[in-house]
């Protein structure tokens, strides 16, 4: 009895000391080297100049209709003028590129610089070492957004001359969360190519290809695919529907249609659905009456726990490669 | 000598079919240079990296310091400082900022972690170039600002895989001098190399590695006299009848072999130093001594004629 509780316990404590020893250190090196390097600041510039474009072409449209709005600040990142597309259509895909850039040589340029080995040879785990690289990454991704969030609801303040509601700041700010999660999806791409190929190189372009995949080929390729999945035969209503529903359900597989659903129901509190609707569920419903916010955040609650859910899976997947991979070059 | 710092029981490293390291037993005792010899792919590297606990075993058993690598990695990598072959640094960022980092790896508090990179430094000769970045250093400033940081930790035992590869000369020598001052501290060092006459001065035993299995150890006059049978080779370079040379030298006590190499030189193996015997009955014997001397046996030669003899026992 003594002997298997030895046992047990050896299996339970196989390894000493916590798996988390020096994960701060890690982080903050790390931060430090995104914070200072060139490829930030570019990416830096390039998100703030768009972040100016948009807001200043949507202040210029919303002048008019100050006063009739409540969420007006809410419409500066939703607002396009010809030609500039609006903010967020912007973020869709700037975020992905910094998140790709922030990783797509976080672990081969470890090995390329030959500084793997002599890092795990200090007294920390590999867990330390990419949760760290990964955590620095979200932690710029943040600060990034967030500086720039504070930017826009600044500017709109002073170009509309309105300040902001409490509701609108929490929309944002879940808005602020959604994105962050959206990038930590790439974030999360971008590492895992890092972990497969030795080449900075090939990880960067697998991450874009990744992306432009799901960015532009996964609409289409639903709507290819959806016939074939749920073909209509003899042109019942239900069956249009449920090709209809197949279709959805396939482009929800992409990030990015995920991202688009949840930016549309915050920033646009009069959006009662982001699936289809049949004119008998919107019975009795009194259509442009903004939603509270819980109940947005009700709506989209999927798409946000899914992104989540796949920044945790890829992360995942990617510590499981790491931890078995040699370190020998 | 003390205690063992490094004892391994038939530590095995198979990767798929190829085995890298084959049924090991290593002793490395308190205190002492050890050095692992062999050819590239010979499983130096990979027998590091299990010390380490970097790479798993297949098979036996390791202890370091008394701890297991596999089970106490923390433990083990906060008394054992590593430097890899071709180290690497964080090119863009200074030498201090490099070494700052890795004190923060080993959770050293900061007042203390600034004492001892100072300290490393200092003893490294890199104060001068400490806040420049490392993309600046040359080979031979990289490593030594590896064992600067293998330095920071105040390690009891350290690993030098390939130390002195691609350093020139000079470089070499100078970097012998630090393993030599590493062990006057107390500290013991184990180191791989191929390149045996470098490291044959400072090391105080050696393993020789092949394939994957220690096929020699020992301190270097012991392996000589293990594998060159006779440890002396006595050269002369006598004028004179060659026939009552040879003889003269034969009849000498304690000579094994005499050759005649060239027009006048001759060769006598033997089990101890005959220099100053072989030059009197060379006189004797009538011959002009023009040139006398004993090579001691490199480490090159015992590796050499061991695998002479490995490969002629393999072909019959």
């Amino acid at each position: 009895m003594a002997l298997r509780s030895d046992q047990s316990q050896e299996r339970m404590h196989g390894r000493e000391g916590s798996p988390w020893t020096g994960l701060w250190a890690v982080v903050a090196k790390e931060m430090a080297d995104h914070l200072t390097g060139m490829r930030m600041r570019i990416l830096e510039i390039l998100i703030v100049l768009t972040a100016i474009g948009t807001v200043y072409a949507a202040t210029q449209n919303l002048r008019e209709t100050v006063g009739q709005d409540p969420f007006i600040l809410l419409r500066l990142f939703t607002t396009a003028r010809e030609p500039l597309p609006a903010f967020v259509g912007f973020l869709g895909f700037l975020v992905p590129l910094i998140a790709i850039a922030l990783a797509f040589d976080s672990v081969n340029g470890e090995f390329s610089r030959r500084t793997m080995s002599r890092v795990l040879a200090q007294p920390i785990y590999r867990d330390a070492l990419l949760l760290g690289k990964f955590l620095a990454g979200i932690f710029t991704l943040a600060l990034v957004l967030a500086t720039i969030w504070l930017l826009i609801m600044g500017a709109g303040m002073i170009g509309l001359g309105v300040p902001p509601s409490g509701e609108e700041v929490a929309r944002s700010l879940w808005f602020l969360l959604a994105t962050i999660f959206y990038g930590g999806i790439w974030l999360a791409v971008a590492m895992l190519f890092s972990i497969i190929f030795r080449q900075p190189a090939t990880a960067a372009l697998a991450s874009i290809a990744a992306w432009l995949f799901f960015t532009v080929f996964w609409g289409i390729l639903a709507g290819v695919l959806a016939p074939i999945l749920q073909p209509v035969r003899y042109g019942f209503p239900e069956e249009i529907i449920a090709q209809a529903q197949t279709e959805l359900t396939l482009t929800r597989l992409s990030p990015n249609t995920l991202y688009t659903e949840v930016m549309i129901a915050l920033l646009q509190p009069t959006v009662r659905s982001v699936g289809l609707v049949l004119p008998i569920q919107l019975h009795g419903a009194v259509l442009g009456t903004p939603l509270p916010l819980s109940q947005s955040v009700l709506l989209v609650w999927p798409q946000l726990t899914g992104l989540i859910a796949a920044t945790i899976l890829l992360f995942a997947l990617g510590y499981v490669l790491f931890q078995r991979q040699e370190i020998r070059a | 000598m003390g205690e063992l710092v490094v004892e391994t029981h038939d530590l095995t490293k198979k990767y798929g079919d190829l085995v890298a390291v084959d049924r090991l037993n290593l002793h490395v005792r308190q205190g002492e240079v050890f050095g692992v010899l062999g050819p590239n792919g010979s499983g130096k590297t990979t027998t590091i990296l299990m010390l380490l606990g970097l790479t798993e075993p297949t098979s036996g058993n390791v202890r370091v310091l008394g701890l297991d690598p596999a089970r106490q990695p923390l433990s083990v990598k906060a008394r054992v400082g590593y430097m890899p072959d071709e180290v690497g640094f964080y090119d863009e960022l200074s030498a201090r900022v490099n070494l700052i980092y890795i004190t923060k790896l080993n959770g050293l508090p900061r007042a203390e972690a600034y004492q001892r990179i100072e300290e490393a430094l200092a003893r490294m000769g890199l104060q001068d170039v400490a806040d420049q970045p490392v993309r600046t250093f040359s080979r031979g400033m990289r490593r030594r600002l590896g064992v600067a940081e293998v330095l920071l930790k105040r390690p009891q035992l350290v690993i030098l895989d390939e130390p002195t590869q691609g350093l020139d000369p000079e470089g070499a020598r100078e970097f012998l001098n630090i393993i030599r001052n590493l062990k006057q501290d107390g500290i013991t060092v184990l180191l791989s190399s191929h390149l045996l006459h470098q490291v044959q001065a400072i090391c105080d035993r050696v393993g020789l590695f092949h394939r994957g299995r220690m096929v020699l150890e020992g301190s270097v006059p012991e392996l000589a006299q293990k594998v060159l049978a006779g440890a002396y080779h006595v050269w002369l370079q006598v004028e004179g009848p060659e026939e009552r040379i040879r003889e003269a030298l034969r009849q000498l006590p304690g000579a094994r072999d005499v050759m005649r190499e060239d027009h006048n030189r001759y060769r006598v193996v033997a089990s101890e130093d005959l220099r100053a015997e072989a030059a009197s009955v060379v006189v004797q014997a009538g011959g002009r001594l023009l040139g006398l001397g004993v090579e001691t046996p490199s480490l090159d030669d015992i590796y050499a004629r061991y695998f002479e003899e490995v490969h002629h026992g393999a072909a019959v």
